[in-house]
């Protein structure tokens, strides 16, 4: 071990960009699994499409998913970043989508009973509820996108890869480590920290 | 640009169809050892909860770790080649099968293992009898998972020198020719996508009885 103490700041650097980069993605495709999973909650014909394209996307490797971006998109963050927020798109449309369905019938009548107009009991109703199953959906697709963001660094995309692949290159296992390392624990942090809140969550139900 | 990579692939037939090779012995070899290791395994640790621990949390922090770096950090151990590719990517296919092997053992629906115990069969004679039949579509599932991840990992190959169909990419995005990109990325990306199919249509017509049951 005599590269990392050296190096604390690139390391640090590569870090942060990686935690950028997986939550700035996951973060997209949580707006996106919102939009569609409302629909999609009243629509099962609409649900079953799109299960179907998202599901396509998930079974693609990641590097052939970038590869086929890059014609696009080029080179760096943004085929990256575009890769890893369809990535866990099916994920987390799954949960937005199996949430919602589980707000039971007579709460949704009870809503409507008071007088809550779609857009309110959507919002003050169906999402609350729906949360614990939401927040579970944003915890796998972040475990999983933190790991697949290493594939990022062969198209430039930065993070924790970019040690892995300068390890590999120079034949340097401790690079590889630490780069591995770090992205195991980031992913253990961000599983333990959702699973806690999912927890606080369910707590009183 | 997909007819230019149309044309590159008949053009360079022996190429192409030796890296195609590589990715689908690499794939299946693992697959293989990884589904002789793992379902033993889990056979072996159901009744033991102290392995049980030991393993199921060893194999979920395994699971943290990214492919890349599995499949890295094999070239200072084993050098490069297909063999290191190899053990990675059984590394990589180990989770999801044992996983899903011990949780459907473990699971299977206690009364049916109580009849059994009713009806004199010894503890070898329920596993073999009545768990590991009732495990199986969980077993297949995960062999599925596994398929499907060791297919996308051995992507990552040819940067330790394993070959395969990655290396039109790597190729492509070092020279950055967008057409040999696609030599490898759409036939990778139809490959996982026929193999998900097919395993997923074989759990359907194999499994469907008793999965509604």
């Amino acid at each position: 071990m005599n590269w990392a103490p050296n190096n604390i700041p690139e390391i640090l650097a590569a870090t942060w960009q990686h935690l950028v980069l997986s939550v700035s993605s996951v973060a997209i495709g949580l707006v996106i699994a919102l939009v569609l999973g409302i629909l999609c909650a009243r629509n099962q014909k609409l649900y079953a499409f799109v299960l179907t394209i998202t599901g396509i996307i998930f079974v693609i490797p990641s590097l052939a998913l970038f590869a086929l971006l890059i014609p696009w998109l080029g080179l760096g963050m943004k085929p990256a970043l575009v890769g890893l927020s369809s990535y866990c798109l099916l994920i987390l449309l799954r949960n937005v989508v199996t949430g919602l369905r589980g707000v039971p019938a007579e709460v949704l009548d009870a809503a409507d009973g008071m007088g809550y107009s779609a857009r309110q009991r959507l919002l003050r109703i169906e999402l609350p509820l729906a949360l614990p199953l939401i927040v579970s959906g944003i915890r796998i697709a972040l475990v999983t996108v933190i790991g697949i963001a290493t594939v990022a660094a062969f198209i430039d995309g930065g993070g924790l890869g970019t040690i892995i692949l300068m390890g590999i290159d120079q034949e340097y296992p401790e690079k590889i480590l630490v780069g591995g390392i770090l992205t195991a624990l980031m992913a253990t942090f961000f599983d333990l920290l959702l699973s806690q809140a999912e927890k606080r969550m369910m707590r009183g139900r | 640009m997909l007819a230019t990579a149309f044309t590159w692939i008949i053009e360079h037939q022996p190429e192409f169809y030796q890296a195609l090779g590589q990715h689908l012995v690499m794939s299946g070899v693992s697959l293989a050892i990884a589904l002789a290791i793992g379902l033993p395994l889990a056979v072996f640790i159901v009744n033991r909860s102290n392995f049980a621990l030991v393993i199921i949390n060893s194999v979920n922090a395994l699971r943290t770790v990214p492919s890349l770096a599995i499949l890295a950090i094999m070239m200072p151990l084993l050098g490069i080649g297909l063999w290191p590719s190899i053990v990675a990517l059984t590394i990589l296919a180990l989770p999801p099968i044992l996983l899903n092997a011990f949780v459907g053992l473990r699971d299977v629906d206690p009364d049916a293992v109580e009849a059994a115990i009713g009806m004199g069969m010894s503890r070898g004679q329920v596993l073999r009898k009545i768990r590991i039949p009732l495990a199986a579509p969980a077993m297949f599932a995960g062999a599925r998972t596994a398929a499907v991840q060791v297919l996308a990992g051995a992507t990552l190959a040819p940067f330790i020198g394993g070959g395969g169909l990655g290396d039109f990419i790597a190729v492509g995005i070092s020279m950055m020719d967008m057409s040999r990109l696609l030599v490898g990325a759409v036939p990778i990306a139809l490959l996982a996508l026929a193999t998900e199919f097919i395993l997923g249509l074989a759990e359907r017509i194999f499994f469907s009885e008793r999965a509604t049951a």
